[in-house]
């Protein structure tokens, strides 16, 4: 918008040049003097118990310095959302990905030959890997502590009366909807670096997405370790993305910090591919149960959801994304009768975690396939069906959300003009909308939702700025630098952001639930107006007038329209510093969104503001092979206002072909809870050649409570991605898939049953 | 032990490599050079791609000893001395190339690979030249609208 100087603008990416030219240190890059190479040993079984086990022979490989089995852990040194998941199991292991042993060695050679040298003897145990199967009566336990492999979490809700609404709906339509695992590919690959100085305390660098909380659970483990009082400082090198895998705290940072307090050297574990594969947290698999109905107008009356969430054999925060699945389930659209039943439960599979949009494109997947079906049931055009029940600035949602701005109507309409601009349809060519509505105003999910910004000038008018928020690719440190040089009347150049290091960045949640933006963004910007004030007032004595009649731009203090009046930033800065009496400019702002923890009913409004959005796409699908063919893409986004249109585009295009991948070829196969594919060979990601063309419209929408307007949308590109996708295809050939993901075999065979019954 | 002698970058190097040592072992962990990035070790994601003589290839799967009598380029020699970024690198900055960064340096190679040899590479050819280079951030789009910019900007010879 015009009435900003650097607000709206398509900045590039202030790291950007140094990852160019291949000057930015990540993880993988990182090297300590005397720092020793770790390397973790897995379960050879998906569930069985550990009867032997013989480390003598690893032991005695030259250049191996220590190696730890479960037996080493601290009681007390527990991961995960029960804190009931030791970093190296003893006696007994869950999953091919449980840590039984890990060593340290002088170079990651010697550390692998290590592993391939301890002997360990199982008694194998029957597995279960199928959730519903797990949920029968007579299925092995996987937890012998539990009665049931079904977790005991509360994921219940009923707002309305669903059976009532039933019973008076025109048109009812149910389904039954699967979703699998995928995984995030960050081309980093995971990593940690552990560091004791004399007096036990810990630097770790981690590519982490929570510093803060981070820091807490490495506290916790120097506790358990018997080292009290001591400081945990974690350094975030450059992360080589994130996309949620990076939210908690994992059991090669916990390992890393056990074997480095043991060597007494620095210790290093970074995951090779195959590794990042399978040990790594996925997306939950999902089973869906979904029925929906509406008046012979479509006015949708009734939502009913039950759902099975394969947990694997760990409790991660994973077992929470039903709570984020409630978002879509009860506020997608209007809609007064809502119920939902979400069973997450034990399997000896891999355990799942934080993916971008949290549960989100699980349940909209579900629920998007399910609308297009109701409104054909209807006799109503999908996306005339949408705008019938689509929601409005100023509603409250059955779960309390508050809609503030809402353009999901314009998303609509955008979607619309491009997909339907040829009238003519062609054989074995259909298109197909979604919609998502996800927060965009944080998300508390804690019981703060809180960021920190510390501001300081320096003598030459530049700000550095110390943030909570952790850029991980995304682009925050620009959002944070332009926010900054906006309220200063600063350029880009002169804002310095500092994000890498506890001792000195401020509180933070973490990088989650698209809030760094919302969040960081006014905790920056609070900060700055702090600064902005003290210099109004220092620069109103300098220049003899009041404080209201100055403004800042261009590195400039002045009175609009009086020459007289103008002095450049920096120079007030050195006359501040540099005199008798002088002072320091520095401000800080803690920001915490005035949103809502959700109650026992599920009621509260989780965002201060929620992002809106609409795919569509045309496909076109083979009808000999299966295949299907993306031809045009168009992903609508309400983001209240674009900070930096440049950066937004890359996080929605982004998000939308890691959301077709979803769709249409990514599975981490496992067969009996061992992963089949932990390569790119196996495990089909997108690449250039798959790559289509998506036209992202940016709807603007100012919301009052945003950092001028912004909403996050961080996760909405890959939300909606897959539902418009099945649409797609079954406008273009009348057949609906309801399991992700949507491979060739599965339509083909779809098409052929399809014949079969004609 | 062998003694290989290759040109990087414009230097002309003489090194004593174990004949196991591929060339990104021999890149990244002996000399260094931490901007060919290591992203699988097995020739699926084209993060440590090199240009020797010429042609982009995977250092992972490239055995140092074959690297004797080869003119080897990495992403540490595209920008001049005076830190003036090459135009390809320039335009990854310019047009949102460049997210998370780890894929970017063996991206810019393979792209430099293809522009030095095809300076009018169509959209289709450029799909091509990076189909062995993954990147999970971006979507590819703006990559490709980076390396059809440097086009006109000096990126192509």
């Amino acid at each position: 918008m015009s009435e900003y100087n650097v607000v709206g603008k398509r900045i590039p990416k202030i790291d950007a040049a140094q990852k160019a030219m291949g000057r930015a240190e990540y993880i993988q890059d990182v090297k300590l003097p005397g720092m020793l190479y770790g390397k973790i040993l897995y379960s050879k079984h998906a569930h069985a118990r550990i009867t032997r086990m013989d480390l003598s022979k690893a032991l005695a490989l030259s250049g191996v310095y220590t190696i730890l089995t479960g037996e080493d852990v601290p009681e007390k040194m527990r991961m995960g959302f029960y804190k009931d998941n030791p970093p190296l199991k003893k006696d007994k292991v869950f999953s091919f990905r449980d840590e039984v042993a890990a060593v340290a060695a002088k170079t990651p050679e010697i550390a692998k030959k290590a592993l391939e040298l301890i002997e360990i003897d199982y008694e194998v145990l029957p597995g279960i890997f199928d959730p519903e199967k797990a949920m029968e009566k007579d299925s092995p336990l996987v937890h012998e502590n539990t009665k049931s492999n079904v977790l005991k979490l509360p994921w219940k809700l009923h707002y309305g009366d669903v059976d009532k609404a039933e019973k008076e709906a025109a048109f009812v339509v149910e389904g039954r909807f699967t979703t699998t695992w995928v995984t995030h590919c960050c081309m980093g690959t995971s990593g940690a670096v552990a560091s004791f100085d004399a007096a036990d305390n810990l630097t770790i660098y981690t590519n982490t997405q929570i510093p803060s909380l981070a820091q807490k659970d490495f506290l916790e483990a120097l506790k358990a370790m018997g080292l009290k009082n001591k400081r945990a400082r974690v350094i975030k090198p450059i992360i080589g993305g994130g996309f949620g895998s990076k939210l908690d705290t994992y059991a090669y940072e916990h390992i890393a910090i056990l074997l480095a307090h043991k060597c007494r050297k620095p210790v290093k574990i970074v995951f090779d591919r195959p590794e990042e594969f399978i040990a790594t947290s996925t997306r939950q698999p999902t089973v869906t149960h979904i029925k929906q109905g509406c008046d012979k107008n479509g006015k949708l009356l009734f939502r009913d959801i039950r759902m099975v969430l394969d947990n694997g054999a760990h409790t991660s925060w994973g077992a929470t994304t039903p709570s984020v699945m409630m978002m879509p389930i009860t506020s997608l659209y209007r809609v007064d009768n809502v119920r939902y039943d979400a069973k997450c439960v034990y399997t000896n599979n891999t355990y799942s975690q934080a993916m971008r949009g949290y549960g989100n494109p699980q349940a909209t997947f579900a629920i998007e396939s399910n609308i297009d079906m109701l409104a054909e049931k209807a006799g109503i055009d999908p996306i005339e069906f949408r705008r019938i029940n689509r929601n409005h600035p100023g509603d409250v949602t059955p779960q309390n959300f508050k809609i503030t701005t809402c353009g999901l109507d314009l998303c609509l309409d955008a979607v619309e003009k491009e997909l339907r601009k040829s009238g003519t349809k062609e054989k074995g060519v259909g298109i197909g909308v979604a919609s998502l509505i996800h927060v965009g105003g944080g998300a508390r999910i804690y019981k703060s939702d809180g960021c920190g910004v510390i501001i300081k000038m320096d003598d030459y008018g530049k700000a550095s700025v110390f943030t909570g928020g952790t850029d991980m690719g995304q682009g925050l440190d620009n959002i944070t630098a332009q926010i900054v040089a906006e309220e200063l009347g600063l350029l880009v150049e002169d804002v310095h952001v500092v994000h890498t290091d506890t001792d000195v960045c401020p509180w933070d949640v973490g990088a989650h639930a698209s809030r760094s933006t919302f969040v960081a963004g006014n905790a920056a910007l609070g900060a700055a107006k702090k600064i902005k004030a003290q210099l109004l007032e220092l620069g109103s004595k300098e220049l003899k007038t009041t404080p209201d009649s100055l403004m800042l731009k261009d590195r400039l203090i002045f009175v609009p329209g009086d020459p007289e009046k103008s002095m450049a930033i920096d120079k007030l800065l050195r006359k501040i510093h540099f005199s008798p009496g002088g002072t320091m400019l520095v401000s800080d702002h803690f920001f915490d969104p005035i949103n809502e923890n959700m109650g026992p009913d599920y009621k509260g409004n989780m965002s201060m503001t929620y992002t809106f959005g609409v795919h569509g796409v045309k496909v076109r699908v083979d009808e000999e092979t299966g295949k299907v063919e993306v031809l045009e893409y168009v992903a609508a986004h309400d983001v209240g206002q674009a900070i930096n249109p440049l950066l937004l585009e890359g996080q929605v295009y982004g998000g939308v072909v890691m959301g077709l991948g979803y769709a249409l070829s990514e599975e981490v196969m496992h067969v009996n809870g061992k992963n089949m594919n932990p390569n790119f060979r196996d495990y089909k990601l997108f690449t250039a050649k798959d790559a289509v063309k998506i036209i992202a419209p940016v709807i603007q929408t100012p919301d009052k409570d945003g950092p001028f307007g912004a909403k996050g949308i961080g996760e909405p590109g890959c939300v909606p991605t897959a539902p418009a996708i099945a649409n797609a295809i079954y406008d273009a050939v009348g057949v609906r898939i309801t399991t992700l993901p949507i491979t060739p075999e599965k339509v083909l065979a779809a098409l052929m049953e399809k014949k079969k019954n004609h | 032990m062998t003694i290989i002698n290759f040109k990087l970058n414009n230097d002309l190097i003489e090194y004593e490599i174990k004949d196991h040592w591929t060339l990104l072992h021999l890149l990244r962990e002996e000399m260094g050079l931490i901007g060919t990035k290591e992203g699988c070790g097995n020739g699926e994601c084209g993060a440590c791609t090199v240009i020797v003589d010429k042609l982009a290839i995977n250092s992972c799967l490239y055995l140092a000893i074959d690297a004797d009598k080869k003119t080897i380029e990495t992403i540490e020699g595209l920008a001049s001395t005076d830190g003036k970024l090459h135009p390809l690198q320039q335009s990854f900055v310019d047009n949102g190339g460049i997210q998370c960064g780890f894929c970017s340096p063996g991206m810019i190679m393979s792209s430099k690979a293809l522009l030095d040899g095809n300076p009018d590479a169509t959209r289709e050819e450029i799909k091509h030249a990076l189909a062995g280079n993954i990147c999970r951030c971006t979507g590819y789009l703006q990559i490709f609208e980076s390396v059809e910019a440097a086009k006109h900007t000096g990126g192509a010879k």
